[in-house]
């Protein structure tokens, strides 16, 4: 027990959804109604209670509970909504729990974005002690990790710049530089890898190694299902609210993936964001999907490597498009990127005409290993300067499934994501008689 | 769910999170252990004021330089408001040093939890640093131009006597009150943008009812002793009457009507304090 670190029990949250009321029948009615709300403001303005915009009320952390002990790295997976952020915000102490404690043993430092705290105006030096203070770091400490910080960041012939000079990626590094500095017992972080460019991310994976293995605590909210499993040994999966399985980070990523898909239905895209499409798109996607292979109920059609797949992509063209390409990136469903196929390569222009429109893409033998995949599809019309008209991004697309043993005594097959089919060897000597 | 653990339980850094308020002591206790951290957001708001603008420090002495001028020029001149034996440039000086440091300090405090609204949404620190941090670069304005009041007495030949020596009092008073009325706009503003419209109005009017422009010995001869009371509860009245008392030597404010009116700012400031810590809590879900 003494080695509990942090104990989280019966951990709610409530928030309220502005929703209109239903208009009250006469006049009278409506004035006392109306007396009615203003009294009960002004009571919630004097009790300091959250306001009640609304009347719908949803709970975004239902009843969680667990516990994490001294030196463990714990993930936090699951969709967005799924109550992640609220809950390393009630641990943060940055809002309060509706109902339910938490007890963490220990400092604690909190990362919920990068460059908390900076300011445009001040140089990167200044920024350096402002966003470490408000942080929680002592002014001795900054000064003793000050060079560390300019140099993890790798800025340091910027450092007496004004921060807004600097450019995204710059100010990205110098904000992530001043937090892997922090040193408090217990650190929540959430979702800061997504940022920077690859080599930065690295650096920043493998600064977050190096925390995990120095005997801190961590909590790791993020949607990069390979660091989870690189970085965490336990993960914590949240559904609408409420922990839904808490265990290995293998077993626990597995079960996202499942519940994820099978909730994400095969051709249905309103899931996704789709804030590109405005009145002026000229063409969006309005349905996908893939022929042939094997279909079991709701899960994604499955296929065995080196098999044919067609992929279909149903448009909905409101203009003529001329010229425009396609841009298909293949990711294993965790993240990793495997592939891409682009219109571009081949010199074909999609032409599409008002009404519905389909493009057939095939693949022809697809060299995969056993796994999960999804797929991004990026319409660019001409003119758009590579920002793409329509995009799509993680849409489960496939499944290739188990193939029999291959014989050979190498047990950790499937092994990346490419399983090359045309491959020729050739050998020092031929012993004959084998 | 289980009970919590009882406070006595807790091991030196151990934090309980649960709903409701935590002890006025804990937060006294979190706040002091975070002055570093006051010091860098005053140090922030001052840098950032003073290093933009080229007029910087220009800017905080042309203020109240240019208000005495025009105060002289309408109210004095065109007004006629009589400032009695003392020159009137001096005697509005010395009611319009100690009201903007009231003013910016006030409206500053007020619109200080909304200007943090990012941070406060990232990161927790207690919650009192950010309007008490946001005062004191109005302090800062306040001391550069103090600069022009040495320059006034000089020019005016006024003679120092001991009672300059109270004036710091007097300046704390100022910041005070403004605090105590800040506290309240600060997390009211949270909640309900329109303070920030109301308050530079509110203060408009706030100043008109202060004895910034004209002397207090006017307004306790128009208006019957009922008044005075209520006039004096402001407790800039107390401030201004102050500077003059040790400035100039006037002596208009009966000693009684100041008492009262500090007795009322420090109920209000810890009125401030106690609503204030009812709603930081709420902070991040309304901001």
């Amino acid at each position: 027990m003494s080695d509990t670190i942090i104990k989280v029990d019966g951990i709610s949250k409530e928030y309220r959804i502005g929703g209109t009321k239903v208009a009250g029948g006469n006049l009278r009615e409506s004035v006392v109604n109306f007396c009615r709300e203003q009294a009960e403001t002004l009571k919630s303005i004097l009790s300091g209670a959250a306001p009640d915009s609304g009347t719908e009320k949803f709970w975004a952390l239902d009843d969680v509970s667990f516990e994490v002990k001294e030196g463990e790295v714990v993930g936090i997976i699951g969709r967005n909504g799924a109550g992640k952020s609220t809950l390393l915000k009630i641990l943060s102490r940055i809002t309060e729990p509706t109902r339910g404690w938490a007890l963490m043993n220990g400092r604690v430092g909190s990362l919920l974005e990068v460059g908390t705290g900076f300011h445009q105006a001040l140089s990167g030096r200044e920024n350096i002690f402002l966003s470490g203070a408000i942080l929680g770091m002592a002014r001795s400490e900054i000064k003793k990790k000050f060079d560390e910080i300019v140099d993890f960041a790798g800025i340091d012939k910027f450092i007496d710049t004004p921060v807004k000079r600097y450019s995204s990626g710059m100010q990205v590094r110098l904000g992530f530089a001043v937090a892997a500095h922090l040193e408090p017992e217990i650190l929540i972080i959430d979702e800061v890898l997504a940022v920077g460019d690859v080599a930065f991310q690295r650096k920043c994976l493998g600064k977050m190694d190096e925390v995990s293995k120095s005997g801190r605590t961590v909590l790791f909210v993020s949607h990069n299902m390979p660091a989870v499993r690189s970085l965490c040994t336990r993960s914590i999966l949240l559904e609408e609210g409420k922990l839904v399985y808490d265990g290995s980070s293998d077993t626990c990523i597995d079960k996202y993936m499942e519940r994820n898909i099978s909730m994400r239905r095969d051709g249905d895209l309103s899931f996704f964001r789709r804030d590109r499409i405005t009145d002026a798109t000229n063409a969006f996607m309005k349905n996908i999907r893939v022929t042939g292979g094997q279909r079991v109920d709701e899960h994604l059609p499955s296929f065995t490597s080196g098999e044919d797949v067609e992929i279909v992509m149903e448009y909905e063209v409101r203009r003529p498009v001329r010229g425009a390409s396609l841009t298909l990136n293949l990711n294993k469903l965790e993240g990793d990127k495997v592939s891409v196929i682009y219109t571009g390569d081949k010199d074909l222009a999609v032409d599409m005409e008002p009404g519905t429109s389909e493009v057939k893409c095939r693949i022809k033998g697809l060299p995969l290993t056993p796994g999960l995949y999804q797929m991004n599809f990026g319409l660019n019309e001409s003119g758009s300067k590579g920002r793409a008209t329509d995009y799509l991004v993680g849409v489960p697309l496939f499944e290739i499934s188990e193939v029999p043993e291959t014989g050979g005594n190498f047990p950790h097959r499937p092994w990346g994501a490419v399983q090359w089919s045309d491959v020729e060897w050739v050998m020092p000597c031929d012993v004959e008689g084998r | 769910m289980s009970e919590p653990p009882l406070p006595g339980e807790l091991g030196k850094h151990s934090i309980l999170i649960r709903p409701g308020m935590f002890g006025m002591l804990r937060t006294l206790h979190e706040t002091w252990a975070c002055r570093e951290l006051l010091y860098f957001l005053a140090w922030r708001d001052i840098h950032v004021r003073y290093k933009q603008a080229i007029m910087g420090f220009a800017w905080a002495l042309l203020q109240p330089l240019l208000t005495m001028v025009v105060f002289t020029l309408v109210f004095n001149r065109i007004a006629g408001i009589d400032s009695g034996n003392i020159a009137y440039p001096v005697f509005s000086f010395t009611g319009v040093l100690p009201w903007q440091l009231f003013q910016n300090s006030m409206q500053r405090c007020s619109e200080s939890v909304v200007n943090e609204a990012r941070v406060l949404t990232k990161v927790y620190f207690p919650r009192f640093i950010i309007p008490f941090a946001s005062v004191i670069s109005a302090l800062a304005d306040f001391c550069v131009a103090l600069v022009i009041l040495f320059g006034l007495i000089i020019y005016y030949d006024i003679t120092p006597t001991w009672r300059f020596a109270v004036l710091p009092l007097f300046i704390a008073y100022a910041v005070f009150a403004a605090l105590a009325v800040g506290l309240w706009l600060s997390a009211l503003n949270a909640r309900f943008r329109d303070v920030r419209h109301i308050v530079p109005f509110m203060l408009r009017l706030w100043m008109f009812l202060s004895p910034v422009a004209y002397p207090l010995s006017t307004f306790i001869k128009k208006f019957p002793p009922a008044f005075h009371w209520v006039y004096t509860i402001n407790p800039m009245v107390g401030v201004i009457e102050g500077f003059r008392w040790a400035l100039l030597g006037t002596d208009s404010l009966e000693p009684a009507l100041f008492v009262n009116s500090v007795i009322i700012t420090v109920l209000l400031f810890i009125g401030g304090v106690v609503y204030f810590r009812r709603v930081e809590r709420t902070f991040a879900d309304v901001l």
